[in-house]
Formats: structure tokens, C-alpha cells, sequence
């Protein structure tokens, strides 16, 4: 058990000093405000047009920058074909939890938005879907029932419309501001799925830079197909509680898409430029069986 | 209800209070421990099987955090990897095929965070029970006996009717966990537990339990008037689910869950 152990610590140590400490060269640069961005990754100038025109992606070293719930959709769905749905469900502060109050503020401010879900109905290259995006600038994108109520209401909509459905998480996990009633979202929400599975429509789920948790741990590993944009931390627990648990340090790469990919977790990874494409394309696999479908029970009433 | 809810978690953290092995004991009779995910290996911190509960056959899940230093080892202090969700649920599907009603008995302090269970998809593994536990045509009745932690107790912990022992407590995460993020100190775990919403009490409140189930003494001293309580509350609720239909029974718990939540909407508040 001993010998075990040791050799265990050595491997490591080895691990540590061969691949860890490959640190990227990180030169100091002074960017004048305006025209320039700064990249959070490689330090590297980036003309703020072209960041714009690149999706957020630093065309240097093709980290991806957080974007905004919407950002995304402008992004991903056709020009003028959103219409937002449930912009009124808000949070308030159920167990009269310390800071909660100030924090719905905060969210509200930096992310322009009544809640951390964004969602309504779209078009992608003409094809109609129901979209949703989690906004990690509002409380870290974290569930709580309000965000539980927006994806469920959705995702009721789109079963009654028989409309396929897309979300976007980015999300910290369920939010720990509303206790229990946070946690029994993660059913709310995989419940409704459930019905919509059972009409035969697809869901498909983006996990987005970071998705966690409670969100990770529901309706976000639901889908027919998992998407992991490039770049994108997924996981169940967190690092920090992972490593004291454990009591030891994690294997590089360790939680990222890629390793979602190589453990069969997820369908695809896909780089923020494509995604709208592989979106379309996904959809419009999808659409002839709906087609059919629609055809055959028409037939049959 | 005078208690204070940190007592509450101490009660449920006795090491004299039963775990979910002896709750089987007194519960069933012919109880059969079954094995097994049938795609990575058997997760000894979730005991499974089939047995008589008042001669009628009934599947059992269970989680369980084991007696002495040694069993609680073995058993992973009853946190799970994603193959006792599979396994759980794996058995859940075979009472569907054979219909028999489900008993889950919640206890642990969460589903396990560790390497092996993300390469595993320990996320998956408990959404995929959430939206399964909502499809099976059969009734289920869930038993919270002392922890219940998070998402990892959730895995186990979807049913028509859910009982929590009058000292256990169910929370989003630990008062420790909770305490270290809300004070940036696990020490003031005490302060956390009473603004969290935690006991029995407190979650029959909030709508999120259906039932307490009356310990008398406390399970750690006196065993036998919580199971005694927990037998009739059980027989109860069978003999109200069996009179539904399955369309019944899936709507009813549907609705159950989708009820839960509180938030406002804008119009409605002015």
C-alpha cells in the first residue's frame, strides 16, 4: 500500500516538474484604451474591430472571451428573429439570505437583464427553434427559480409548438442564495425535458464556458446533443473542492471540453465561429424527421 | 421545533444514529442486496435489491455511509460515484419492468467530487436519474434518514411522496461549504446552518418534503419509534398511490416539482 503511495507521489512530482511548468512567456505590453484589446489569455494587442468581427475570440491564440447571454444570440440566430419570452420572472429573496438583494442588483446592472436566462424563440437559417442563454455576468449564471422557471416555461412552450430547443449554459451551478429551492430546479427543469423527449423533439445543449454544477448536473447534460464550445471549462465539482478532497493536485486539461470529448462525455467541440453552422446543420438533420412525423400524424387523425 | 437547526445537524451526523443497513433490517423482510452497473463496476456507497415491505415485493435504493472505520472506507462515507447512479438506476427500471413500488433511502453528504467520478460524468449520471425518476410508472416513496446532500441526495431523491426523519436535514450543500463561501470561514458553519433552510421542519414549509416522520427520542437513542413511525407513513402513502392510475401517478409528480420555486413576475408584483 505504502510502495503504492510513493510511487504514486513520484509520478506526480515527475508529472509537476515535466509538464506543469511549461509557463507561457508573458511580456508586458501597454495598450492605449479605445482602439485596442487586451487578451486575457496571451496578453496580446487585439484591434477591437477585428475582436468584434473574430466572435470574441482572440485571433492570436483563439481564447475565447465570455460573452454576454446577448452577444450570443446575436450571434447565433438570424437577424430580427428573436422574440424574447418570460423577460418578466425575476428572483427576490425567498429565505431572507444576507447580500442576496444586493447581489439581484448588481447582476441586473452588469448584465442589462430582469434574471441570468435569456430566451425566447428564434430562427437559425430560417429554421424555428426555441433558444436560451444562461448570462454568467448575473450571479455567475447560477439557477435559482427564477432561471428554473424561465428554462421550464421554454421548454413547455416549445413542447406545446413541437419546436426544437437550444440552450446555452454558462453557469456556476444552482444558486446557493435560495437553498433547497434552488437545488429542486434541477427537476423542475429535467422534468419538463422529459416531456419534451417523450413528442420526439430535440434538445440540444451548448455548454459554455464555465458550466458546473447544478446546471451541469440537469438539464445541461440532458440533451439529444451535447455541444462543448472550444475552450469551455464542464464539470460536476469544482476545482477547489475536487483538490480538497482528494488532497492532491489535478491532471492538466483536467474538466475542459477536450476532456469532456475523450471521456465520452460530449457529442462535439466546437469553436465559437462554427457554431451557428453546426447548429443549422444539426437542425436541419433533424427537421425532415419532423417533417415526417407532422405528415404521419396528420394522416392518422 | 424548539431545536436549533445546528443541533438538528449534529443529531443527523451522530454516530449512533442509525445508517440506511439497519433501516432495511427493520423495514423489509427477504431483502436481497443486487449488484452492479453492468458497464463499470458495483459502488459499494449505494446498497440496491429487492425485498418484502408488509408482503408486498419492493425494489430498494439506498445510500449507505457504513458503520465502523473500516465499512465507511469501503463504502466512501456514502458519497457515490456515477456508477451507484447508474446502478440505482438501472434497478429502478427493472421495478418499473416488474412493478413494484420504489423505497430510496437518502444519506450522504453529497455525490462524490473526485477525478475518477468526473472522467465517469458524474453530472450526467444524476441528471439522467432526475429525468428518468420522472418517467417510471411506478410509485415512489423517498426516505431522507439523516443527510441529505445536494445534488447527490436529488439523484436518488425524485419521488411521489418524500419523508425526512424528524432530526435529518437536505440542503444545497454543507453548512461548512456554505459557510465558507457566504463568511469566506467553514468555522461559522453553526451561523449558516440556521439562515439555510435545513431541517425537516423548515422544508415541510417550504413544500419541498411532503411529510415528518417522528423520532420520539432521536433515532440515536431510540430506533424503534422513528421506524415505527416511518413504517406506517410508508404503508400510508403506498395505499394512496397504488388507488392512481399510471397517467396519475406521472402527472400528479410532475406537478409536484414543477410547483417548486419562488420568484415574481413583474406584472403581477406592481
Amino acid at each position: 500500500m505504502n510502495n503504492f503511495i510513493d510511487e504514486r507521489k513520484k509520478k506526480l512530482e515527475d508529472f509537476k516538474t515535466n509538464i506543469r511548468k511549461k509557463q507561457k512567456q508573458v511580456k508586458s505590453v501597454d495598450i492605449p484604451d479605445g482602439i485596442f484589446i487586451k487578451c486575457e489569455n496571451c496578453n496580446s494587442a487585439i484591434f477591437e474591430k477585428s475582436f468584434e468581427a473574430n466572435y470574441n475570440v482572440c485571433p492570436n491564440c483563439d481564447y475565447h472571451f465570455r460573452l454576454s447571454a446577448k452577444e450570443r444570440i446575436k450571434l447565433v440566430v438570424d437577424d430580427k428573429s428573436f422574440f424574447e419570452l418570460y423577460s418578466d420572472i425575476q428572483s427576490f429573496n425567498p429565505l431572507k439570505m444576507p447580500e442576496y438583494d444586493n447581489k439581484l442588483i448588481i447582476g441586473k446592472k452588469l448584465s442589462e437583464m430582469n434574471e441570468a436566462f435569456y430566451c425566447g424563440t428564434a430562427k437559425i437559417v430560417n429554421i424555428q427553434c426555441a433558444i436560451g442563454v444562461l448570462d454568467a455576468n448575473f450571479m455567475m449564471g447560477s439557477m435559482g427559480s427564477a432561471v428554473g422557471e424561465k428554462v421550464t416555461r421554454l421548454v413547455e412552450y416549445a413542447t406545446k409548438e413541437k419546436l426544437p430547443v437550444i440552450i446555452f449554459s454558462a453557469s456556476g451551478g444552482a444558486r446557493m442564495q435560495e437553498g433547497i429551492l434552488s437545488l429542486m430546479q434541477m427537476t423542475k427543469t429535467s422534468a419538463a425535458l422529459f416531456r419534451h423527449h417523450e413528442q420526439g423533439l430535440l434538445f440540444i445543449s451548448v455548454l459554455t464556458h464555465p458550466t458546473t454544477g447544478g446546471v451541469a448536473a440537469s438539464f445541461a447534460s440532458l440533451g439529444d446533443i451535447i455541444i462543448a464550445e472550444k475552450g469551455a471549462l464542464i464539470g460536476f465539482a469544482g476545482e477547489r473542492v475536487i483538490k480538497q478532497t482528494i488532497n492532491q493536485d489535478l491532471p492538466e486539461g483536467f474538466q475542459t471540453a477536450k476532456f469532456q470529448l475523450n471521456h465520452g462525455q460530449v457529442d462535439l467541440v466546437v469553436n465559437r465561429r462554427l457554431i451557428r453552422k453546426t447548429l443549422y446543420r444539426l437542425l436541419r438533420l433533424h427537421q425532415t424527421e419532423r417533417g415526417i412525423y407532422e405528415q404521419n400524424s396528420l394522416e392518422q387523425s | 421545533m424548539s431545536k436549533t437547526a445546528w443541533s438538528k445537524v449534529k443529531l443527523a451526523r451522530d454516530p449512533k444514529r442509525p445508517t440506511s443497513q439497519l433501516v432495511i433490517q427493520s423495514l423489509f423482510s427477504e431483502f436481497i442486496e443486487l449488484h452492479g452497473d453492468r458497464l463499470y463496476k458495483d459502488d459499494p456507497a449505494m446498497i440496491c435489491g429487492i425485498g418484502f415491505f408488509e408482503h408486498e415485493p419492493v425494489t430498494i435504493i439506498a445510500q449507505e455511509k457504513g458503520v465502523d472505520t473500516e465499512e465507511k472506507i469501503k463504502r466512501n462515507f456514502g458519497m457515490p460515484h456515477p456508477e451507484g447512479y447508474r446502478k440505482a438506476l438501472r434497478l429502478m427500471k427493472q421495478a418499473e419492468k416488474f412493478n413494484r413500488p420504489i423505497i430510496t433511502i437518502i444519506d450522504t453528504p453529497g455525490a462524490y467530487p473526485g477525478i475518477g467520478a468526473e472522467e465517469r460524468g458524474q453530472a450526467r449520471a444524476i441528471a439522467l436519474n432526475l429525468q428518468e425518476m420522472m418517467s417510471l410508472t411506478v410509485p415512489i416513496i423517498v426516505v431522507v434518514l439523516s443527510e441529505g446532500g445536494s445534488g447527490g441526495a436529488l439523484a436518488i431523491g425524485v419521488g411521489d411522496e418524500v419523508l425526512m426523519f424528524e432530526n435529518s436535514i437536505y440542503s444545497i450543500l454543507s453548512p461548512e461549504g456554505f459557510a465558507s463561501i457566504l463568511y469566506k470561514d467553514s468555522n461559522l458553519a453553526e451561523q449558516a446552518a440556521e439562515i439555510m433552510k435545513i431541517t425537516a421542519a423548515d422544508l415541510h414549509d417550504l413544500k419541498v418534503i411532503d411529510k415528518v416522520i417522528y423520532e420520539g427520542e432521536g433515532l440515536h437513542i431510540d430506533q424503534e419509534t422513528g421506524i415505527r413511525h416511518l413504517r406506517q407513513e410508508i404503508t400510508r402513502a403506498l395505499n394512496k398511490l397504488k388507488k392512481l392510475s399510471k397517467e396519475e401517478l406521472l402527472n400528479n409528480r410532475y406537478q409536484k416539482y414543477r410547483k417548486m420555486g419562488a420568484f415574481i413576475e413583474k406584472e403581477m408584483a406592481s
